[in-house]
């Protein structure tokens, strides 16, 4: 047998089952490239969403999911991973993708508010009876309270985590950057285990056991106690907290080339109807809708856009760079 | 028996054997290792697995996105292992059989894959076929996928296996020798039936060997086909692939229903393996 028959034989396979694979897409499908703790929030809204377009417009209409890291999905759409809509963690990640030319620079101000349609903050999640007493930020600190939050350097959401410290000490009484410094340092000393990601975090604390206390997405922490039993674990929200908003947005060259455009709006805009934003409320996002009721607790809510930070950029390079106040503060096993 | 001189019972045992002592601890040593790093974790999969009953557990495989990953990884493997087969014989064949230039370089090249860290062999994938790759965007607009789809599985799945079948095969084949070959060419063979009549009842056990090892690798490979999956629910998830997001959805008997197929798959594995390897050495012992 040749190398040309071998190599024949492996690009008709390759071909067939590329065709095989184009042949699934005979009604309209869209994809949706998202971040972790939104597979619960689509599988629902997919399914209604579907039922209202096919109602509108006679059309069917399949969404398939895709979910990961915040950034790590942000790379796959890079790699050529055919997303017609992505939904992901951070305004960052998608000015990664515009960069390259998949979406149109000016992408934030297509849809409302900064194109989030929900949003959401960071809580507390501690088990059942709060043995240590923990209500505020204040509480993370004091001596034998472990903590439990995954790496900011790895994590979009431990980054969070760590700008809602940061944001809580600076707005106490008398607080400015040297002693919001020190409030994330002590809060750092109390942290036994920094996993990679949200998801690890949750499954130490919970699976394994590990901590007093585990600070997470809002979502995510409701999630796990309705997952795994409301006997075990209880929410904290803190009196303040940082103002998370995951944004949306059609990625411009895959729709227009698939023909997909139109419908990839369409499910886009139906995240802000009322339909929309009651599922959000009902997966623990918070709606930007104020109509839409929320189970929610008020919480006071620091920007990423306040002068504190100035925006997403300037705070990963204060912050999370090489060298910038987590690196400073952090040492492991001290 | 060759006749020898005839040696005390008790002298042969004590010429062969370490003091009792150290002899059991070396043995509880092996076993205690053995029952922690083998058997408890498999004993774990499936009581999480069973943890719920029969009938959750049956459900939990009977889920969608479940049965499409086990039909991903099925067809993976179809296409996978017959490649790999068919390109393990020729090449041991080559090697064990003839003698050319560049023979060490070529085997050397079918190792590479059991060297490179499987993350690198699906980024290479992206690399080529990816959008920001060297023919990305010529396959766009031919509108072929390759990662993020089938193709890209399977293509970093034959890659990940590829060493196995000829691995197995170059040494028993060396081992034969070609004595019989060189027979069956005076008697008036021609190649291709010197290489059916001959040589491949000879290596029969061998590639059952190989291919049952290939197959393990195919369906279980988890690195490679992550870095090439995009992981679109119901579409390019295998079932590795799915074991960890059901997991990560906090879907734990499920998570582990699925992952005692794969284990299922590995007892499988051995078996078939044991019997294979023991055919092995009777084939050379009657020789």
């Amino acid at each position: 047998m040749s190398i040309r028959k071998i190599v024949t034989t492996l690009a008709t396979v390759i071909v067939v089952l590329s065709m095989a694979t184009a042949a699934f897409s005979a009604d309209v499908t869209l994809l949706n490239v998202s971040y972790d703790p939104t597979r619960e929030l689509y599988s629902d809204f997919n399914s209604d969403f579907a039922r209202y377009w096919q109602k509108k417009t006679g059309q069917k209409v399949t969404i398939k999911q895709s979910h990961g890291g915040s950034g790590k999905q942000a790379r796959a759409v890079i790699d050529g991973l055919e997303a017609d809509v992505v939904t992901l963690a951070l305004a960052y990640d998608i000015d990664a993708i515009a960069e390259k030319g998949l979406v149109k620079p000016g992408w934030q101000k297509e849809l409302p508010h900064n194109s989030s349609p929900y949003t959401s903050t960071i809580v507390f999640l501690v088990r059942k009876g709060n043995l240590k007493k923990i209500k505020n930020w204040d509480d993370l600190v004091k001596p034998g309270v472990a903590v439990i939050t995954p790496n900011p350097k790895t994590s979009g959401g431990a980054r969070w985590n760590y700008l809602a410290a940061w944001a809580f000490a600076l707005h106490q009484p008398g607080g400015n950057d040297a002693k919001a410094k020190e409030f994330v340092a002590k809060l750092f000393k109390n942290v036994p285990v920094l996993d990679s990601g949200a998801r690890g975090s949750t499954n130490t604390f919970v699976q394994r056991g590990l901590g007093d206390v585990l600070l997470a997405w809002e979502n995510e922490a409701f999630l796990a106690i309705n997952e795994l039993g409301p006997d075990k674990f209880d929410v904290v929200t803190p009196s303040e907290s940082i103002l998370a908003e995951p944004p949306v947005t059609v990625i411009d060259k895959v729709a227009d080339r698939r023909g997909t455009r139109t419908v990839a709006e369409a499910y886009l805009n139906y995240l802000y109807s009322d339909e929309g934003q009651k599922i959000a409320a009902k997966h623990y996002y918070r709606p930007i809708n104020p109509r839409i009721t929320t189970r929610l607790a008020k919480v006071k809510l620091y920007r990423i856009d306040d002068k504190a930070f100035g925006g997403w950029q300037k705070a990963q390079k204060t912050h999370f760079a090489d060298g910038g106040t987590f690196d400073q503060i952090y040492a492991p096993g001290k | 028996m060759p006749a020898s001189l005839p040696i005390p019972k008790k002298e042969k045992e004590r010429a062969q054997s370490e003091p009792d002592a150290v002899r059991w601890l070396l043995i509880t040593v092996a076993l205690v290792f053995l029952a922690l790093f083998l058997l408890l974790p498999l004993a774990a999969v499936f009581s999480q697995a069973f943890e719920k009953g029969l009938s959750v557990y049956l459900n939990a495989l009977k889920e969608p996105d479940t049965l499409s990953s086990i039909k991903l990884t099925l067809v993976t493997a179809a296409v996978a292992v017959p490649l790999n087969l068919f390109f393990g014989v020729t090449a041991a064949w080559a090697i064990a059989k003839f003698t050319f230039p560049g023979k060490n370089l070529l085997i050397t090249l079918i190792d590479l894959p059991f060297s490179v860290s499987p993350v690198i062999s699906g980024l290479i994938y992206v690399l080529i076929f990816g959008l920001q790759g060297w023919t990305g965007p010529w396959l766009q607009d031919h509108d072929i996928k390759i990662v993020f789809a089938v193709p890209g599985i399977i293509l970093a799945t034959i890659f990940v296996t590829f060493p196995f079948v000829a691995r197995e095969l170059i040494p028993l084949m060396e081992a034969q020798g070609k004595e019989e070959e060189e027979a069956a060419m005076v008697l008036g063979a021609t190649g291709l039936q010197t290489f059916f009549r001959v040589t491949l009842p000879n290596i029969r056990w061998g590639i059952i060997y190989g291919v049952i090892l290939c197959n393990a690798r195919a369906m279980g490979e988890f690195g490679a086909v992550s870095v090439v999956s995009g992981h679109i629910r119901g579409m390019t998830n295998t079932v590795p692939l799915h074991v960890e997001i059901l997991y990560n959805e906090y879907n734990y008997t499920a998570a582990f229903a699925v992952a005692s197929l794969l284990a299922f798959l590995a007892l499988i594995t051995l078996g078939v393996k044991t019997l294979a390897e023991w055919k092995v050495q009777l084939q050379l012992e009657n020789k």
